[in-house]
């Protein structure tokens, strides 16, 4: 299988995110920057689906701060080849990074007949998952989010994949490669990499620079103004004894006329 | 009982038994003090003197494969009985930790996202490393913080990342800002640029991480003058003692505890509000066992007025860990699946037994552990955990 994984950083939040002074981004001082979560998992099940089937697993991930931390983290985890793909791609949205993504894949001639394409299935700035639909779109190829589990039947060249909906449903498809498809969750929750080996690598292995010509590159929505979350009213603590704060609970119920 | 840690610098399991160390290794006689004295002995396939005959028959593969290592909570207590004064828990059962971590099919989650978390944000818990002095909010005592004013300064106190953050944590920080300025002591801290010693990563045994935040500090370190460090964390002690000096770190280090002792005389005239506590004090394994400190606390909490020492069965040598060392921190989960009670809610049985209602301790993993224990042990309000130094603090203070 040749397998290529698609990679996002994104604002980390355990820095508390202020909004900058134009209104449109946020402050730039303190920003961390931090591979999207359901990238880890979809890097994971790469790895995972490269230990079961075999091949080979190229990391790719539009330039941002601390890319480098996280590209060789994938080395470590056991990526053959990690690409990073030079510019300044914060403006640009999901339709947009589809584009980059595809120019990419066109430009280095990666698909072939076995070729899987995953990313994470959204992200905290795409919680619509729109990077997966686009990028088919625009290579032509089949494409399936929110995707938990993933099969691969070499002889009929084709994945099954379990998705999620809503209201725990799932389904099961079936999608010959090549194909994109967008993971939710890994089949293991991603693993650990000892700090020795990433550090190993950084000596030993190189991250590819690679550039791609932005002309005609939609960016996307274009952000007009970013709002700080309204505060409302806090949660109230009752306390006392158990029969004591049900007693205030059944009054705050027939206050709000719950009950 | 300390090994020539300098000169294991880069040494592995391969060249251990080319250095004194791994001859001491030798000559083990299998008694079994070692895993007789471990407080998760009989979980462990293989304790540390069955490690050491699977090195003799060159098996440690099975070793590595098992999760012992993973259950050692780098308590010493196997090291400190040795009969042949093997240092087991400082050089050995680090290594074979190691390799065990490293080959775990799957880390257990929590201490996967202490390791990682550690590695990025400086801490365990994951926090913001700009939020590290938040525990100075609402502190009505000066404390500098030497990126803001570099002037050389007796005190480096190195305040670690469990009373940054953690909640109890940080009344202990607190407690600890209020007595160095009654004593005049001339300190400093690092402040935001402060990171975790990396004694979790040490101990747990992760030397990648170790060395990250190794090198990370020591060069901070090297942008200030200070003549003395001194650290709220006994992990943080045995990690600049232990480890720092392999990476060549030199200055002269001690715990919060230890350094109040020196202090001693002029402290004890200003320990005036009599508290009517009955004490038992739970000797942190670091600070115990590894480094001796068995009488500087007590003779501190017996300088309070009014307060009763009485001891648990286990004192001093003999203590049982809270379970926190070693990475156990972050593997209640873990133990939990395996039916294996935590070592937190076995020792506050003990410290319940004594009658006491306050148990002391001088070591930020404690006091979570032990609250936590207290309340699974139904004794939420019978008794309450206070680190030494806010029982000094509750004496001194108007
Ligand atoms: S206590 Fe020391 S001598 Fe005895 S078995 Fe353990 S390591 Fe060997
Ligand atoms: S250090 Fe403590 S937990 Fe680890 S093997 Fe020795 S006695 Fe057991």
């Amino acid at each position: 299988m040749n397998i290529l994984v698609l990679l996002k950083m994104v604002p980390d939040v355990v820095e508390e995110l202020k909004i900058g002074d134009d209104f449109k981004s946020l402050d730039r001082d303190w920003l961390r920057f931090i591979l999207s979560e359901s990238d880890e998992h979809a890097l994971e099940q790469a790895i995972i689906l490269k230990e079961k089937y075999g091949g080979t697993v190229t990391a790719v991930a539009p330039d941002a701060p601390e890319l480098d931390d996280a590209l060789y983290s994938a080395l470590a985890k056991g990526a053959d080849r990690a690409f990073k793909i030079i510019g300044e791609w914060d403006i640009y949205r999901s339709p947009g990074l589809a584009k980059v993504f595809s120019r990419f894949i066109e430009i280095n001639n990666i698909m072939g007949e076995q070729t899987l394409i995953l990313s994470g299935s959204q992200a905290i700035d795409d919680l619509e998952g729109e990077i997966v639909y686009y990028l088919a779109e625009f290579l032509g190829l089949p494409g399936c989010c929110v995707v938990t589990s993933v099969q691969y039947n070499p002889d009929s060249n084709c994945i099954t994949l379990l998705k999620e909906f809503s209201g725990g449903l799932r389904g099961e498809f079936e999608l010959s490669l090549p194909a994109v498809i967008g993971i939710q969750a890994a089949e293991n929750p991603p693993r650990y990499i000892p700090i020795a080996k990433i550090r190993n690598i950084m000596k030993t292995q190189k991250i590819e620079e690679i550039e791609i010509p932005v002309e005609g590159i939609p960016n996307g929505l274009t952000i007009e103004k970013l709002f700080e979350p309204e505060v409302t009213d806090r949660a109230e603590i009752l306390e006392g004894t158990p029969e004591e704060v049900a007693r205030k609970l059944v009054e705050i119920f027939s206050d709000k006329g719950i009950i | 009982m300390i090994a020539d840690i300098e000169s294991l610098r880069g040494v592995t399991l391969e060249t251990l038994y080319d250095t004194p160390e791994g001859r001491l290794i030798k000559s083990c006689i299998q008694c079994g003090t070692c895993a007789g004295s471990c407080p998760h002995g009989e979980y462990m396939e293989y304790p540390p003197r069955r490690i050491i005959k699977m090195m003799q028959l060159g098996l440690l593969d099975k070793v590595f494969d098992s999760d012992s290592m993973l259950k050692c909570v780098n308590c010493y207590a196997c090291m400190s009985k040795c009969p042949r004064e093997i240092h087991l828990t400082e050089v050995l059962l680090q290594l074979i930790k190691e390799q065990t971590i490293m080959r775990l099919p799957v880390v257990p989650q929590e201490l996967q996202k202490a390791l990682e978390n550690s590695y990025r944000y400086g801490n365990p818990m994951g926090e913001s490393g700009r939020k590290r002095i938040n525990w100075m909010q609402n502190l009505d005592v000066p404390v500098r913080i030497l990126s803001q004013n570099s002037q050389p300064v007796d005190v480096l106190w190195f305040v670690e990342s469990y009373p940054s953050y953690h909640p109890r944590g940080q009344d202990t920080a607190r407690a600890i800002a209020k007595i160095f300025n009654r004593l005049n002591v001339d300190f400093a801290i690092l402040g935001n640029e402060e990171k975790s010693a990396g004694e979790c990563g040490m101990l747990s045994w992760e030397s990648g991480l170790a060395e990250s935040l190794v090198d990370y500090n020591m060069a901070i370190f090297t942008k200030y003058k200070f003549n003395q460090l001194v650290t709220s964390d006994p992990h943080a002690l045995d990690a600049f003692l232990y480890r720092y000096k392999m990476f060549g770190f030199k200055a002269k280090v001690t715990h919060v505890i230890p350094f109040l002792w020196q202090y001693f005389d002029k402290l004890k005239p200003m320990l005036i509000n009599k508290l009517h506590y009955s004490v038992t004090y739970h000797d942190s394994c670091c600070l115990g066992r590894h480094n001796g400190y068995y009488e500087e606390p007590r003779e501190i909490l017996k300088a309070i007025p009014g307060i009763k020492i009485t001891e648990m069965v286990h004192n001093r040598s003999n203590s049982i860990c809270c379970g926190g060392g070693g990475g156990g921190m972050w593997l209640d989960t873990y133990f939990k699946s395996q039916n294996i009670e935590r070592l937190s809610d076995n020792r506050i049985k003990e410290a319940i037994e004594t009658g006491a209602d306050v148990l002391a301790v001088a070591c930020p993993y404690e006091m979570p552990r032990f609250e936590d224990a207290l309340k699974v042990a139904g004794y939420d309000g019978k008794m309450v955990v206070k680190d030494i130094t806010e029982l000094i603090l509750e004496s001194m203070e108007d």
